[in-house]
């Protein structure tokens, strides 16, 4: 097992520095430039701004600071919308907003979505699953950026019991409105793997078996049925855990959150280059990390799994 | 070892999260059977233990304006609405409209402006120019302080504007130096001679003095722009880029930064250390950056901003709702197409019949009243009506009803050879947006009804709009422009050869003539209209509308500089009254 994680992080470091590449590389070939503007800079200006950033160099010296830059003073440069901060300081800012509303989230659309598919499953057929499965569409169906206005206008207009929007820190009343926007459709996902996935199992033979046996529902459920359940629910965690504490900008942009969503939206549109770059490797980190968790979870719950060859 | 512990304490974490689920799952089944009406109950429970306040409407009444007498409301704090986070709030790197709103609360320049838009003093007490305009004199008050207690001398002012066209500050806004004209400007930014040549000197500690290369009446009026208020030497080198963070922030404005939390919000409170604070009656400023223009609406409504967005469409329901809180008013700034005039551009718009008949068929008053309705003005000059200094000239075409425009139009477009037979055909570019779509739906219309024009609407993303205008890559393109002073000039200048935002390259050695004449002339007014009347006559870009400020403003705030139409405002000259 040592082996294969050993083998997953050398692996990772290139599929990084790729990432590095490809991004930076697509990045400069946008139209446009971090100062391009209405009011276009007058030459002598945009000259002196492009040297103060580096911009004037070749691409590839470019590229190399950069990189540079980041292995040896994990320095990611300085933001060029935002002229008097780094890179590190909006996501020393913003990442620890993301990380809190989207772990939250996390958490209730796990807690939610495997209660519901279970429940949906082991009731199949009954009103309760119907319940479950109405909600479940309606929840997918109803998108992040449409679920937050209304939110806004139920709790904030109408009952005045949650402000609109803002993050003061992260005080509970800011944080509930962005979690149930942002983990519905995750917990409708969640739900519907967990019931599909959940009726396969009840209906193979090892679960025949143990009933035959007379074990009681309950135990066949939690002692040998959510075992197999989970692994495609699993598969499924990795990169929605990512996803979210990663930061959703359309909660960011509704929410006034301050997360990294929103940056790295108008990253892209600012041409931001190197806040694009920046939570761009954020971002990749976490999913390279996170793919091998799930890994290395899938082995510990199906033992058939054995990746040391 | 390591690898192998954190696999192991995952493990337990896991096991942990197993068993969670299943009392979870035991909980929801017996629980939805059982206690179904209880949940009513939790949920309620959840709620009342996270209740919010939104704000402190309680208020003393023992205060009352010192000058009006009005009954101030105890909670003195004005919280309003920004569409975007700010680029920077250093005076001399800042270069939008939000940051230079949070400028002139934290900063104070030499002069400031009043609610009609006039010069009062700012720093400077008083000034003068010599006779040939060319050089200007400011006399520094005594008693004014930077937040930290050093006093504000004119050496202030020498480093800032010194750092301002520095190539090493390499600020966006350097070149505004430039068209104050100062000595050496364009030369320090251009990196041929240092910084300390540029023309301004402290002839002593409270008297500041700048020597310009050309004569320019209005430039004491410059003075009031952020890019020239003073900043403190001590402080920016000690910090280098982090000085504008609120810890470590010494400014000389009304207002001390408190509080930064980029894309959330930005808080400033009074400035002890502020000359005038005795005067000061607002505690506390807080900007909210709500990006969608609808959900700043909906918090204003829940009371959440004092001062919030107005989404487009939405003025003339909102008037009828809350006339006293929503208010539209002028603002420098026009929205016009412009011709592609240079060798890239089609044949056809070198002819400027066509180019007339383009702009004769437009109904403006369609756009502004049935599409936008917000208040904008339609446009029949490059130059909005309300700039200081301009008179609205009477141009041929503003002067008929648009049914004679219809027909001049018409007959135009006949006389250069084009028709329904043989229809003119071109790109029209704007970048992405609802409202300057529906703007191009509607001149596309108009001009395919009235002249038989196939106009193919193509819209893109702002930058590489801009990139795409800024190479003449296009045929006729959509253009905006807000005056950076309240002169005919900030608008006029962009119509001259030499013009880096001149993007339809068009070239008229009059135009040039007399614009080079109006910077030192003692009335430049004329001249501006005569410019005007040559663009009418050529018609090198299509004027639009002008455009109107929109915002809700809770009518408790009171001060509101409405007549100023730059909106240069200053939260110290608010207060708020009680309910």
């Amino acid at each position: 097992m040592i082996n294969f994680i050993l083998k997953r992080i050398s692996i990772a470091i290139p599929t990084i520095l790729i990432l590095i590449i490809i991004s930076f590389i697509l990045m400069h070939s946008a139209p446009g430039g971090p100062f391009t503007s209405e009011k276009p800079l007058p030459e002598q200006v945009l000259k002196n701004i492009n040297a103060k950033y580096g911009l004037d160099q070749p691409m590839y010296i470019q590229m190399y600071n950069y990189i540079t830059g980041i292995i040896f003073n994990f320095d990611f440069g300085p933001s060029f919308r935002y002229k008097d901060r780094s890179v590190n300081d909006l996501i020393a800012q913003g990442f620890p907003v993301t990380l809190k509303y989207g772990s939250w989230s996390f958490i209730i659309a796990v807690f939610f979505g495997v209660s519901l598919g279970v429940i949906a499953a082991i009731r199949q057929n009954s009103y309760l699953d119907y319940l479950s499965v109405g909600f479940s569409v309606s929840a997918q169906v109803l998108p992040n950026f449409v679920m937050a206005p209304i939110l806004v206008l139920i709790f904030t207009l109408w009952l005045g019991w949650l402000p609109g929007g803002g993050w003061e820190g992260g005080k509970i009343q800011f944080v509930i409105m962005p979690v149930i926007a942002l983990s519905t459709s995750y917990m409708a996902s969640i739900a519907r793997l967990t019931r599909s996935s959940m009726l396969e199992v009840l209906n193979s033979n090892f679960i025949r078996t143990a009933r035959a046996k007379g074990i009681p529902k309950y135990k066949i459920i939690f002692s040998h049925a959510l075992k197999p359940t989970l692994l495609p629910v699993i598969s499924y965690l990795g990169p929605a855990f990512v996803g979210m504490i990663t930061g959703s900008v359309v909660i960011d942009m509704y929410f006034s959150t301050g997360g990294i969503g929103l940056h790295f939206v108008n990253g892209a549109l600012n041409r931001d280059y190197s806040t694009i770059m920046g939570i761009t490797i954020l971002i990749g980190c976490l999913t390279i990390t996170f793919n091998l968790l799930v890994d290395i979870i899938y082995a510990w719950i199906d033992p058939k799994i054995r990746y040391d060859s | 070892m390591f690898a192998e512990l954190i696999f192991y304490s995952f493990l337990a974490i896991l096991s942990m999260i197993k068993s969670l689920f299943a009392f979870l799952i035991f909980c929801i089944i017996e629980g939805l059977l059982t206690f179904g009406g209880n949940m009513k109950k939790l949920f309620s429970l959840l709620f009342s233990v996270s209740f919010f306040i939104l704000s402190t409407n309680t208020y003393a009444g023992s205060h009352s304006h010192p000058v009006t007498g009005e009954k101030l409301a105890a909670d003195q704090t004005f919280t309003y609405w920004h569409g975007d986070e700010h680029s920077s709030h250093d005076p001399q790197i800042l270069e939008d409209t939000y940051g230079s709103n949070i400028a002139r609360d934290l900063f104070e320049g030499l002069l400031n402006q009043d609610a009609d838009g006039n010069l009062i003093p700012g720093v400077a007490e008083t000034w003068s120019a010599n006779d040939s305009k060319d050089v200007y004199t400011f006399n520094l008050r005594k008693n004014a302080k930077w937040s930290n207690g050093d006093p504000i001398t004119a050496h202030d002012f020498v480093y800032a504007w010194q750092r301002a066209v520095d190539p090493a500050t390499a600020s966006p806004y350097s070149w505004f130096m430039e068209i104050m004209s100062i000595k050496n400007g364009g030369e320090v930014i251009s990196g041929d001679v240092p910084p300390s040549d540029l023309g301004v000197k402290a002839l002593d500690d409270y008297t500041f003095q700048v020597e310009l290369t050309a004569s320019l009446p209005y430039f004491a009026a410059m003075t009031t722009h952020a890019t020239t208020f003073p900043t403190h030497k001590a402080t920016i080198e000690a910090h280098g880029s982090d000085w504008t963070k609120p810890e470590n922030m010494v400014s000389n404005g009304a207002y001390m930064l408190t509080e930064h939390v980029i894309n959330e919000r930005l808080v400033r409170e009074r400035n002890p250390m502020y000359w005038d604070n005795d005067n000061t009656i607002l505690e506390k400023v807080v900007v909210l950056v709500i990006p969608d223009e609808n959900q700043g609406l909906t918090r204003y409504l829940a009371g959440e901003l004092d001062q919030g967005p107005v989404p487009a469409g939405q003025y003339k329901k909102l008037k009828a709702e809350y006339p006293e809180q929503a208010t539209s008013f002028p603002r420098l700034c026009n929205y016009y197409y412009t011709f592609n005039l240079s060798e890239t551009g089609i044949e056809a718009f070198q002819d400027v019949r066509v180019r007339k008949a383009m702009a004769y068929a437009i109904d403006r008053n369609v756009i502004t009243e049935d599409i936008l309705q917000a208040g904008q003005t339609p446009a029949y000059t490059f130059t909005p009506g309300s700039t200081a200094g301009f008179d609205v000239p009477k141009v041929a075409f503003s002067k008929m009803t648009q049914a004679e425009r219809d027909a001049m139009a018409v007959s135009l477009m006949e006389e250069a050879g084009y028709g329904k037979d043989n229809p003119l055909s071109f790109t029209m570019i704007y970048n992405t947006s609802e409202s300057h779509k529906k703007i191009a739906t509607v001149m596309a219309q108009m001009w395919k009804q009235k002249l038989g024009i196939n106009a193919t609407m193509e819209n893109t993303e702002w930058k590489t709009f801009l990139d795409i205008r800024g190479k003449q890559d296009f045929e006729i393109a959509r253009g905006a422009w807000c005056g950076d002073y309240n002169e005919a000039s900030t608008f006029l200048d962009l119509l001259t050869s030499p013009s880096g935002y001149n993007d339809g390259k068009y070239s008229n050695a009059s135009v040039d003539q007399l614009m080079t004449e109006a910077k030192t002339s003692s009335d430049s007014s004329k001249l501006y209209t005569t410019v005007e009347r040559i663009l009418a006559a050529e018609m090198p870009v299509i004027p639009i509308y002008h455009y109107a400020g929109v915002f809700m403003l809770n009518s408790q705030i009171k001060g509101w500089p409405y007549d100023n139409v730059e909106q240069n405002w200053y939260s110290r000259n608010f207060y708020k009254v009680a309910k």
